[in-house]
């Protein structure tokens, strides 16, 4: 089968690019335009490593396809800030220690900004107590909504004090 | 300086997604793409391998089997962490999942979709992959014994018989095993995501049958390790082998599913606990019978009985260990070699004889406390496990503990508190390290160590900043080369040690040059160095092994921690869910508070996951891994996690090394995992001891009991 | 994964017509389905992206029930008002399921279609007779602590991994699908996912080149609604056993369970937990290693009428 023509537009900027179609998202940043912040972990949507924003949403980049995101705003952990102008996340998982190796690190800094986004617009999790109004910011709430970025050094305890430090969010 | 919680050195670049894993890395420009087909067959052989199709498929370069595998060094008879680890040497499958084809083409797609195009037959022969099904058995080794043990148990007045058993495990670490091997100009360069790359060369050079000045291995930064980049695997043979081949860049990296049957894992462990102990609290017998998978051909038995031969004082002792060679591959160190599991299950035994006697387990602990090695009769240098217990117990608010089981409720949860110690030998090894200064204003540090998250970048550029009174800003530490200065690389919980002292040592020595030619009376060695030395100047810092070190003869060497852990058991459901958790310990010198926090928190982590979550299936007429993804072999999520705490009793071991200091990569880990089993049976009344305690083992006791 | 033509399809229309041709597979959230791609489970030789055909909203209907578009995102039903009010049982299950990144992308009806988890399926060197029907199932006789104890055959004891169908089925949803020649047809949330019997890797109600185009709920029945879901760890695993519960003053009114069955099993039962829990367990079949999710199922649902007991007084 023939490779596909499609551009994708990353951090603000297009890419054009010919793809063969099975290309994931994933492997379009990282092997096709060498933006490598975003990881490869287990290549099957079990571990987070390899989450984008697409049109503002988090979603694993590994299990969709690159030609089908025509179009779309994608952002990556290049996109948020740089080693010089960080990211307040960026800048408090620096601070609290929020990794350890730092190969889930993108994957949880993406995750983590989207967290705080979807508390802000409501958005219910499995610990949400009253289903029917809008989720507190607590720490229990950002636990479960980080769940699905795994961390094998364990970093989970100074990750949500990172994610509290910029939210300002009660305990 | 030292000591001082400083942010990582690399950490900017990490939270900015701008560090380049092995996979990631551009230096040999764009490479080739490996895939790896594996057995679909525990055991038996290759009878027809038919590469038609892969060969023919679009964009493929090579297919390599071992019809057509160039010839490599010989596999070692009880193979060793220096030894060859050749591929596809012959039609012979002895575990499941084990290469029998590299596939490489121009991109990952094409390469993955060919390795499924090669048709294999095989014929399969008898084989055992049934761990649980030997209990015992074997020929008895490493043995330590002390008194009269059997005599002692049998005259105990109070004791224990217990029989525990763990699972397999794996390190999996987020960033999966990973090479870019390239050969050009008859060099082979690796990027290679390692934990210990001197010994890692050694295997590699005799695999290939080159000299190992002809490769250099780099592993500039690392993603997680916890044991499966120690050993020599197939993604850097396989991907060296075909860089050879084609002259081209090749890129191999492990799927994640392949990482259970191409990396080794932690071996599944029975133990047979006895104790016993005067009434009033005092162990008279200590024994620990460890029984371990292992296969015919590798020489790694996990020390499972070892790690009760300090921990407590008993007159008689008994701890050895068996095994049973199984066909489902090859055991490796996994985080906390030995301790996970063996503390885990000794830690649980203490707790049933502290319930037995009716003793508070903080006392029955404090009570065999010892400071002399009760079998090397020797003092137990820097030993504060006392400490550890008694701080834990204070902070914790240990005196709030249900002292009955199973008698305190909070809605439908059970609540339940649990203690363990943890202690972990400390080992040393023989390290170089260059420290260069520059007239610019620049310190170098330079190792063939590596990073693992551990934070070794961060610790040497303090030391290196402290010895020379210059800021950390100024020090560059260059890890993960084979042509740098060797040492032992990250494991064994030895890399803190080893590199500070080396480091120190080596700008001591630096120090001493510029003395030399400048006297000591400077403010500002850069101006004595762009003065007396305009092409810079240097050193290499030797840290001596432990085997050479008269203090690792006269003391016996070992970290110590305490973990108290508060558990909540759904009283319909069973569900466990730990509700807080701190560990206290106590490892001689802190290097950087921040990172050793990190560190041991992970570690306690861990040992929630050996409890709670983790383990590998092996189906027993497959020999394959079942649960062989991250949807089925549980770790634990944010959600697992509530707040938990790691305090240090900060200290300096004057008889580690002029450093004081020891190392803490498998100690956080240590009896964790133990305290949080206690605690289970404090909630519920029901002693789980066959880990991990999943609903299927636990609901049935919470049943009966009502 | 097997080379593909990829097309991405204008209109329902256009969607059936490329989907008419021999192995073709639409993809929408594509979670389930690439995963399956990669390990060569799933390998269609057509992939037809049906993300932009809207069906992406959710309608109130004539009756006064909901129509949720197939495409309409497990994040975005779950955070919708009337879903929260009216469903609660259908939102608590969708935020019980996978992760954040996972809810963002996948879809109300790929949620429906997506396959088991038996491990054994998912290890194409194993024998199954899902992925290659008359191979045999290897599940049976191996390690099976989270597979089937309900509806299952000697062909395979799979469980389907759901939980928002778990909540449909206590709803009485009906799955409106399109056909090939335009012909539309609603198939019950009973009758749309299969039992194994001879045929295991037959699984729903739906043929070839069809699409569903939506799932529509009834009115609201009111009722207190409870998603119960364990699991071995805290959040990110797939259901041991879950209850889908709606009670009032206390009693159970509909309930069904999820984690056991190749399909969300519901019982059509009245009286205590323990009555309900006994209609719904007969005929079980556990293996060696999973007859303790019979007790598991018995003391989940007790724990969520408790639960709503709770809720009740709390109002």
């Amino acid at each position: 089968m023939s490779d596909l023509f499609v551009t994708l537009r990353i951090n603000g900027t297009d890419h054009a690019l010919s793809l063969d179609p099975r290309v994931t998202l994933l492997d379009a940043l990282r092997e096709h335009l060498h933006f490598t912040g975003t990881k490869k972990g287990c290549d099957q949507g079990q571990c987070g490593a390899c989450t984008v924003l697409v049109n503002g949403r988090r979603i694993n980049s590994c299990l969709t396809l690159a030609v089908m995101h025509e179009g779309d705003e994608i952002q990556t952990i290049e996109g948020l800030g740089t080693p010089e102008h960080l990211h307040p996340m960026q800048q408090a998982f620096l601070e609290r220690d929020g990794y350890q190796c730092g190969y889930c690190t993108p994957g949880q800094i993406m995750s983590a900004v989207a967290v705080l986004d979807e508390i802000e617009r409501g958005v219910p999790s499995h610990v949400t107590h009253d289903i029917g109004a809008p989720p507190p910011l607590s720490d229990e709430e950002v636990r479960e909504r980080m769940s699905g970025n795994l961390c094998r050094c364990s970093a989970y305890p100074n990750i949500i004090a990172a994610i509290r430090d910029v939210s300002g969010g009660a305990a | 300086m030292i000591g001082d919680g400083i942010n990582r050195t690399e950490g900017p670049r990490k939270v900015a997604g701008q560090v380049p894993y092995s996979a990631e890395r551009r230096d040999a420009g764009d490479p080739l793409h490996g895939f790896v087909r594996g057995a679909a067959i525990g055991s038996g052989r290759i009878t027809e391998i038919d590469t038609t199709a892969a060969e023919a498929a679009p964009g493929v370069r090579l297919v390599l089997t071992h019809r057509n595998a160039p010839p490599q060094g010989d596999l070692a008879d009880l193979g060793g962490l220096h030894d060859a680890k050749p591929e596809l040497v012959d039609d012979r499958i002895v575990r499941y999942g084990q290469p029998v084809a590299l596939v490489v083409a121009d991109s990952f797609e094409q390469a993955r979709a060919a390795a499924m195009l090669i048709e294999v037959s095989y014929d399969r022969e008898p084989a055992d992959f049934d761990f649980f099904a030997h209990a015992g058995g074997g020929e008895v080794q490493d043995v330590s014994a002390v008194g009269d043990f059997e005599q002692a148990f049998a005259e105990a007045p109070v004791s224990i018989d217990a029989t525990y058993t763990t699972p397999y495990h794996f390190g999996h670490p987020m960033e999966p095993n990973a090479a870019i091997a390239d050969w050009r100009d008859g060099h082979l360069t690796v990027y290679l995501t390692a934990q210990m790359l001197n010994q890692l060369l050694d295997g590699l050079a005799l695999t290939l049958m080159l000299d190992k000045a002809d490769i250099t291995i780099d592993s500039a930064y690392v993603g997680g390790g916890f044991g499966s980049k120690i050993g020599l695997h197939c993604e850097a043979v396989l991907a060296s082998l075909a860089t050879r081949i084609l002259e081209r860049p090749v890129k191999l990296a492990m799927t994640r599913r392949q990482m259970f049957s191409l990396v080794g894992h932690r071996a599944a462990s029975q133990s047979r606990i006895r104790l016993g102990a005067t009434a009033d609290g005092r162990l008279t017998a200590l024994g620990h019978d460890a029984h371990v998978q292992t296969t015919i051909r590798d020489d790694w038995r996990e020390p499972v009985a070892n790690v009760a031969r300090a921990l407590y004082a008993a007159p008689n002792r008994l701890t050895r260990r068996s095994h049973v060679e199984l066909d489902v591959g090859a055991p490796e160190p996994v985080r906390g070699p030995g301790e996970l599991p063996g503390l885990m299950v000794f830690e649980s035994a203490v707790d049933e004889l502290a319930e037995k006697l009716g003793m508070d387990p903080v006392e029955l602990r404090l009570r065999n406390d010892t400071q002399i090695d009760p079998e090397k009769n020797r003092p137990l240098n820097g030993r504060r496990l006392a400490d550890c217990l008694r701080e834990g117990a204070e902070r914790f608010g240990w005196d709030d503990r249900p002292i009955v089981p199973a008698s305190r409720r909070d809605g439908d949860w059970l609540i339940g508190y649990g203690v363990a110690s943890s202690i972990r030998s400390h080992w040393q090894m023989a390290t170089d390290v260059r420290v260069r200064i520059d007239p610019a204003g620049l310190v170098t540090v330079q190792s063939d160590m590596t990073d693992l998250g551990t934070g070794t970048y961060t610790i040497m550029a303090q030391v290196a900043a402290s010895a020379l009174n210059v800021p950390v800003e100024q020090v560059q530490v260059e890890l993960g080369r084979t042509d740098h200065p060797k040492g032992w690389g990250s494991g064994g919980s030895w890399g803190s040690g080893n590199m500070s002292v080396a480091t120190d040592r080596a700008c001591s020595a630096v120090r001493e040059k510029v003395f030399a030619a400048a006297g000591k009376g400077f403010n500002d060695i850069f101006a004595e160095v762009r003065r007396h030395f305009p092409n810079g100047v240097e050193a290499i810092g030797h840290t001596i092994g432990a085997n050479d070190d008269p203090n690792y003869k006269a003391y016996s060497q070992f970290t110590y921690g305490a973990s108290f852990a508060e558990v909540g058991v759904d009283a319909y459901t069973g569900e466990v869910r730990l509700r807080r958790m701190l560990g206290v310990f106590s490892f001689g010198r802190v290097l950087n508070a921040k990172t050793a926090r990190s560190q041991l928190l992970g570690g306690m982590i861990w040992g929630v996951s050996a409890a709670l979550h983790e383990g590998g299936d092996v189906d027993p007429r497959y020999g394959h891994w079942v649960n062989g993804d991250l949807a089925e072999y549980l770790i634990p999520t944010h959600a697992d996690i509530p707040a938990i705490d790691a305090i240090v009793l900060d200290d300096f071991d004057e008889h580690a090394n002029h450093m004081g200091v020891k190392g803490i990569g498998e100690l956080g880990a240590g009896g964790t995992g133990g305290s949080v089993a206690n605690a289970v049976y404090n909630a519920t009344g029901v002693r789980v001891r066959d880990f991990p305690i999943t609903l299927g083992r636990l609901l049935p006791g919470l049943i009966a009991r009502g | 994964m097997k080379a593909f033509s990829y097309d991405r399809a204008g209109s329902v229309n256009e969607a059936l017509q490329l989907a008419a041709r021999p192995d073709a597979k639409f993809i929408a959230g594509g979670t389930n389905l690439l995963d399956l791609m990669k390990l060569g489970i799933e390998a269609p030789v057509h992939l037809v992206d049906i993300n932009r055909l809207g069906l992406d909203t959710i309608e109130p209907t004539a009756e006064g029930g909901l129509r949720i578009g197939a495409l309409v995102r497990n994040a975005d039903l779950a955070a919708d008002m009337r879903i929260r009010r009216d469903y609660a049982v259908l939102a608590r299950a969708l935020v019980s399921g996978a992760s954040g990144q996972l809810r963002n992308k996948a879809t109300t009806a790929g949620n429906l279609l997506q396959r088991t988890r038996c491990p054994y399926f998912y290890n194409t060197d194993m024998p199954c007779n899902k992925r290659r029907p008359g191979s045999g199932c290897a599940a049976i006789g191996g390690l099976s602590h989270n597979l089937g104890v309900l509806g299952i055959s000697d062909a395979c004891i799979a469980t389907h991994p759901s939980d928002m169908a778990v909540a449909l089925r206590v709803l009485d949803a009906t799955v409106e699908i399109a056909g090939a020649r335009g012909a539309a047809r609603t198939v019950p949330m009973a009758d749309f996912h299969r039992l194994p019997g001879e045929t295991p890797h037959l699984e729903t109600a739906l043929r070839e080149g069809e699409m569903i185009v939506a799932v529509t709920l009834p009115p609201p029945m009111g009722g207190t609604q409870i998603y119960r879901k364990v699991r071995e760890r805290a959040s990110y695993a797939f259901a041991t056993v879950s209850v889908a519960l709606v009670a009032r003053e206390g009693r159970i009114e509909r309930v069904a369970f999820g984690g056991l069955a190749p399909k969300p099993w519901r019982v059509d039962a009245n009286g205590s937990a323990g009555e309900v829990a006994d209609a719904a367990l007969a005929g079980a079949r556990p293996t060696p290693d999973n007859g303790y999710k019979l007790d598991l199922a018995r003391r989940t649902l007790a724990a969520a009428l408790a639960d709503a007991v709770r809720l009740e007084a709390g109002r």
